[in-house]
């Protein structure tokens, strides 16, 4: 049988696999998308959660939790069309202006 | 009702691989596309944890929509591939404390899934499926219990739509 161990470590393994992404990858839109796989690592257990229990919280919880992840992608998304028309590039370590 | 465990172990390595993938790839276009992939298996999951609603919003707004949107803005930089140089090294403080962070995170991801005691039994044994896969039961919680977070979603996504259009316009 499919425990809920099972589901919190696939959840871990997939947030592990976003977080490496952020600090790995040298794309902006790399790093937006490992982001969203954090958010769905995190989606997947509050599912898991709410089955076990038994209770619809959870899958409310990641109903909104889509909606920031659909306002996030359109904001970041929009940032980094106007980083790219300054600077030609994507790569994150090309916009160190604010770097103290 | 056998057929449950292989056919998570399934879905979750589409998962793993793909996702992997999207991190270990250059060229952000193959990203986007292997992390549709990797979303598709995930609705899968939402599935057999016998919630239908959530699957079908995994496919219509994040494959359908956010991706989409990822999709567009790659086209439409025409985004290049990541340069493949070395990286600068960093000094040897921060590298350390690179380290350690990196180590305090995978302990703590190992003890929280650790410390569910109950995580052994099985995910589906305490409660009928029909509790939570109803997307009338759903609604009803979402316009009772969660009105209000609702509407203040409502508030969250014209503040992003007026956001990314003052962002993305060159004259404001």
């Amino acid at each position: 049988m499919v425990t809920l161990e099972h589901y919190l470590t696939l959840s871990a393994i997939l947030f592990a696999i976003g977080t490496t992404g952020v600090f790995l990858r040298r794309n902006v839109i790399t790093v937006l998308l490992s982001i969203e796989i954090m958010l769905n690592a995190a989606n997947l257990s509050l599912v898991a959660f709410g089955r076990y229990w038994g209770a619809v919280d959870g899958q409310i919880i990641v109903f909104f939790v889509v909606t920031v992840a659909a306002a996030e992608a359109a904001v970041g998304l929009a940032l980094v069309i106007a980083l790219f028309r300054l600077r030609e590039s994507l790569d994150p370590d090309a916009f160190t202006s604010l770097r103290w | 009702m056998g057929l449950e465990l292989p056919v998570f172990y399934v879905f979750a390595a589409v998962a793993v691989a793909a996702s992997a993938l999207v991190i270990g790839q250059r060229s952000p276009i193959y990203s986007v596309m292997l992390l549709i992939v990797s979303f598709a298996a995930l609705a899968g999951l939402y599935i057999l944890l016998d919630a239908p609603f959530v699957a079908v919003i995994q496919i219509i707004i994040y494959a359908g929509a956010i991706l989409v949107l990822f999709l567009f803005v790659v086209m439409l930089l025409n985004a290049p591939k990541e340069a493949s140089g070395p990286r600068p090294r960093l000094a040897p403080g921060p590298r350390r404390a690179g380290v350690v962070l990196a180590a305090v995170f995978a302990g703590e991801l190992v003890w929280a899934v650790w410390r569910t005691a109950m995580a052994h039994e099985p995910v589906t044994a305490g409660v009928p499926a029909r509790a939570v896969e109803s997307v009338h039961r759903i609604g009803q919680v979402l316009y009772t219990d969660y009105a209000f977070p609702f509407e203040v979603t409502s508030l969250l996504i014209i503040v992003a739509m007026v956001g990314a259009v003052v962002l993305a316009k060159r004259h404001v």
